[in-house]
């Protein structure tokens, strides 16, 4: 008798398993005031601001993940652009 | 005085109180708050105490084997995988004779790993020659460390005695506990006075090679000092009582064994439980009872049979598990067992491995299943779908 | 949680009564979902299962509704105590429990400029139900933090009983 479920994991479960669920905030960026510096997906301790280029123009876009962001505020902190604003999750 | 403290500070504050020279230990969930908190003690002051930081569990042991050696009293604790890192130390400290107090705050061995509550940490060395106490609630837990030095220390005794305490579900639960003060415990402890100890003024060895034709007499002898010493356990717990006025037991603890058909022996905090559902079970006219080992070693053969000699059911419910055998106090307990007759109606249970929380409801279900027929290793609430097929 | 546990027991300590205080034992991270349990009881406490069927339920974060159900278990005309900015009709919740609302967050915000709720939900608490004293709130805050910090825990506690309290 075997517990192969309990005792092997399989690669991807930390995909698979989202932790977003339980922030206080979440930040919402303004891409018009985003000057594409970049800091806040380097800052980002859950590496969960999703960069994106952007056809025909230099500047990229950047996402927050809030499916992954625990809604620490170092993005928002950081952006020297503030174009960061953290709200209040209310679900 | 009375205070709504948590456990492991519960414990750091009456070790803290039988003034230990010696503090060492290597942090392990759910051991970490005890010696936390005694750091703190020792920090701001309030105890004088060398607290050695060391690097692993297998270092803590060795510290205190040595400070104990040169006549210091010395206390450690750890949980789970430190403990069996340990457990070379643990056999050399036994074998030498060494009054240390050691907390297992009690968890499941890897693997898997788990940081959770079971008791197979301390029984897997349960034959290292340690005197074995297993707390019920918070309070009991602290009152043990008091009673531990005082039967530890006894010169006609000398043998480490480990206090198990269930982790997380005794060392991290806020309740209240009755504190004493630092005098009634100087006046209940004395201080360790050895005979034998190391000094340069008179120097010795301890810890010899033993030949073949004198080793086993140093077993034998730390056999039969385990031996005695359940009358030294008992005298300190009357003692306790009757100086700081509780009691949870001496060897045993019986709960309304008189009269009753079923009989549920278990050890540790699990024994709460079980008062609570046994107090219902008598409401509605069921007739059974507790008992509760509260130490497991020395093992208290006589008044484990004494208690269950009226029984027609017996139901002994552990954490832990004798790979390929069974379970650990079951198979005790059917040892010592008077005769067939009276093992007919022992049935015994596997509960709350690795933390899986234990019901009223599983306790009722278990003596249902007692009552019913004679049931053997029954690992209780196993969800067969987490199996292969 | 395990901080507001803690202080709710120690509340009802200090009112005279039994109590017992633990957490689900996870890994403790501040601010990841946990639940913490609290028995409070005029005789000694022996029992040492984890609560399956509450008389009080105090959700601190209301995004967990999504997450998992937190009124799983709780008793027909069971008290539900939401931190949340929203009035309890608006939470859609079954109208066989009793449900009240705090906005523990916002005031935690104003008072300590960070989201920590614990202490305003105890106010809270203590206003709704009266199983703890206000004097007994404030003994288990004194006890539990420092002179500046037990000032403005008590500030936020009272503000939150007044609030209740209408």
């Amino acid at each position: 008798m075997k517990a192969t479920k309990v005792l092997v994991g399989r690669p991807g479960t930390t995909v698979a398993n989202k932790t977003g669920s339980w922030r206080t905030f979440y930040p919402v960026l303004d891409n018009e005031k985003c000057k594409s510096c970049g800091l806040c997906a380097l800052y980002c301790p859950e590496g969960c601001i999703i960069v994106e280029e952007q056809p025909g123009q230099k500047k990229k876009k950047y996402t927050p993940d809030l499916d992954f962001c625990k809604g620490c505020s170092l993005c928002a902190a950081i952006c020297p652009a503030k174009a960061i604003e953290m709200k209040e999750e209310e679900k | 005085m009375q205070k709504f403290i948590e456990g492991s500070r519960a414990v750091a504050e009456f070790v803290g109180m039988c003034r230990p020279d010696v503090i060492s230990a290597y942090p392990i969930t759910p051991q970490t708050h005890i010696v936390e908190e005694l750091a703190q003690i020792v920090a701001d002051g309030e105890l004088k105490s060398q607290f050695i930081n060391v690097e692993s569990e297998f270092a803590a042991a060795s510290v205190v084997l040595g400070a104990s050696a040169t006549g210091a009293r010395t206390y450690t604790a750890t949980s789970s995988q430190g403990l069996l890192l340990m457990a070379e130390v643990l056999y050399n400290i036994a074998g030498m004779r060494l009054p240390i107090v050691l907390t297992c705050a009690n968890r499941a061995v890897s693997a898997p790993i788990s940081i959770w509550n079971d008791h197979q940490d301390s029984i897997s060395v349960r034959d290292s020659g340690w005197i074995q106490l297993y707390a019920e609630d918070n309070q009991d837990a602290a009152d043990m460390h008091i009673q531990a030095y005082k039967i530890a220390e006894d010169n006609d005794i000398l043998l480490p005695v480990m206090v198990c305490m269930d982790g997380f579900i005794l060392t991290h639960s806020f309740e209240p506990v009755d504190v004493p003060s630092p005098d009634e415990v100087d006046a209940f402890l004395p201080k360790f006075n050895p005979e034998i100890y190391l000094t340069a003024k008179n120097p010795l060895s301890l810890g010899l090679m033993a030949p073949p034709d004198s080793y086993m007499e140093t077993r034998f002898a730390l056999f039969k000092t385990l031996e005695e010493s359940k009358e030294k356990i008992v005298k300190t717990a009357r003692e306790f009582k009757k100086t700081f006025g509780r009691s949870s037991g001496e060897l045993v603890e019986h709960y309304k064994i008189d009269g009753a058909d079923t009989v549920l022996v278990c050890m540790g905090s699990i024994a709460g439980t079980v008062k609570v559902v046994v107090d219902e079970l008598r409401q509605g006219g069921k007739k059974v009872g507790l008992l509760k080992i509260r130490c497991h070693r020395p093992f208290p053969e006589e008044e484990i049979k004494k208690a269950l000699s009226k029984a027609k059911n017996i139901a002994i419910v552990e954490k832990a598990v004798s790979m390929g055998l069974g379970g650990v106090l079951a198979t005790e307990i059917k040892a010592v067992l008077p005769d067939t007759n009276a093992r007919a109606g022992v049935s015994n249970f596997i509960i709350g491995l690795g933390g899986r929380d234990i019901t009223k409801k599983d306790i009722v279900n278990i003596v249902d299943k007692t009552v019913s027929g004679p049931v053997e290793n029954e690992f209780v609430n196993i969800n067969l779908s987490l199996l292969d097929e | 949680m395990v901080t507001a546990a803690n202080l709710l027991a120690f509340a009802a300590f200090a009112d005279g009564k039994f109590a017992q205080a633990f957490p689900t034992f996870g890994s403790e991270r501040m601010g990841a979902p946990v639940a913490s349990f609290v028995r409070i009881d005029k005789e000694k406490i022996r029992l040492r299962s984890q609560i399956y069927e509450p008389d009080i339920v105090i959700v601190q974060d209301s995004t967990l509704f999504g997450a998992i159900d937190p009124l799983n278990g709780l008793k027909k005309g069971g008290l539900i105590i939401v931190n949340t900015k929203k009035e309890p009709e608006e939470l859609g919740i079954d109208r066989k429990f009793s449900v009240r609302t705090i906005p523990a967050t916002s005031i935690a915000m104003e008072i300590f400029k960070r989201p920590i709720p614990n202490t305003v939900i105890l106010g809270a608490f203590a206003g709704i139900t009266g199983e703890i004293s206000m004097g007994a709130v404030k003994e288990a805050i004194q006890k539990r933090f420092e002179a500046r910090i037990a000032k403005l825990n008590i500030e936020a506690a009272e503000r939150a009983y007044k609030m209740v309290k209408g």
